[in-house]
């Protein structure tokens, strides 16, 4: 124990990455804080402000109403791309040149960048010439995400379900790789039905991945900017402006700094809760 | 280059100095009386010192923006219950 406390030399292996996050997030984050009190019209003029800023956003009925839109589209993208990865991951072969066609096929989506992916979806969704549009409206189906609020939903949850739906296929994947040949070998000798292989061997094996795979949809979804930016600008009028569009449009567009300050914290306690919730219950699980 | 762009008020240098100081603290106290050792409380969740500080801190933190939405200021209510709040998490959790 006493040779343990001595032995200082971690500290200088994790010096450099404690001088990265000290530049790249401590100090933004402490430059966040101290806007959030204050008023400022630029030219590094500031006016102290105390905790207004703060209960203005709190009580303000846009931030209520981007904070619910945001829960329910994160809501949806789960309860999705969730039941749907695992699916896919299932469906795939396991053995021979098919598994790295679909490897490659499902890691496609993954590498296209944001902002590409909604001017992709933009054009393949427009009424008139867009592919998907045309077929709808074709179909009967009075569509046209400009214009209508459903329609606008619509092609933003299958947009990010398109985009995102490959990274849980191929965290359930690994997954179900893992899972030794023996426990399948002796569910056979059983009798197991394939739900109950997959209801008491697979499912527990791949919870630890999708943990992870949840944490990583909850904040990425939570956090989205680009796609529905670039597809719908966040209407028609406010009705896909999710959180971290309204922030851009609160410090950008209007330059209120100190409420977008004051949101932007709010909103990071929000992430880390939800995080940490993540993050300990998976560490239970591991402990366990 | 100044610091002038951070705009610093004595109020938010007070709150992270605030915040040091209580790592300062736990480091201090681990020092002189080790028990740092994760525990098991009433939340069947195995936490260190540390970990029921962040603990009070994100909840003193939700506690603080809850008051300040429901009942708007002054904040005394809400210092108080996160002082109860951050007690029964060192004491139980």
């Amino acid at each position: 124990m006493a040779a343990k406390i001595k032995n200082q030399k971690a500290w200088f292996f994790v010096m450099p990455v404690v001088l990265l996050v000290a530049f790249n997030a401590v100090i933004p984050l402490m430059t966040v804080v101290n806007y959030s009190v204050q008023e400022t019209f630029g030219n590094n003029l500031f006016f102290w402000q105390g905790i207004g800023w703060f209960e203005q956003v709190l009580n303000s009925e846009r931030f209520q109403s981007s904070l619910g839109r945001q829960i329910v589209f994160t809501s949806i993208i789960l309860a999705i791309e969730i039941p749907l990865g695992i699916a896919i991951a299932l469906a795939m072969p396991r053995k021979g040149v098919g598994v790295s066609v679909c490897l490659v096929l499902m890691a496609l989506p993954l590498l296209i960048p944001w902002n590409v992916v909604g001017s992709m979806w933009n054009i393949f969704a427009l009424p008139e010439i867009g592919l998907l549009g045309k077929a709808l409206n074709s179909l009967g189906f009075d569509y046209n995400f400009t214009r209508q609020p459903l329609s606008a939903w619509f092609t933003v949850i299958l947009m990010d379900v398109w985009h995102w739906t490959s990274l849980v296929v191929l965290l359930a994947y690994a997954g179900l790789c893992s899972i030794p040949d023996a426990y399948y070998q002796a569910a056979r000798i059983d009798g197991a039905s394939r739900w109950a292989i997959f209801r008491f061997i697979q499912l527990p094996k791949m919870k630890r991945v999708l943990t992870i795979a949840v944490l990583l949809r909850f904040m990425d979804s939570f956090m989205i900017y680009t796609e529905p930016f670039v597809l719908t600008g966040g209407g028609p009028g406010n009705t896909t402006t999710f959180l971290s569009i309204d922030l851009v449009k609160t410090a950008l567009g209007q330059f209120d700094l100190g409420p977008a300050a004051a949101m932007s914290l709010i909103y990071f306690l929000i992430v880390l809760l939800v995080s940490w919730v993540f993050y300990t219950l998976m560490m239970k699980d591991e402990v366990e | 280059m100044g610091l002038s762009w951070m705009a610093w008020t004595w109020q938010t240098a007070l709150f992270f100095i605030g915040i040091f100081m209580a790592l300062t603290a736990m480091c201090i106290w681990e020092y002189f009386q080790p028990g740092g050792a994760p525990r098991r409380g009433i939340l069947s969740l195995d936490t260190t010192r540390g970990d029921r500080l962040f603990i009070t801190l994100l909840g003193s933190a939700f506690i603080f923006l809850g008051w300040l939405g429901f009942f708007g200021p002054p904040l005394w209510g809400a210092a108080i219950v996160s002082l109860l709040y951050g007690y029964s998490v060192f004491r139980w959790v």
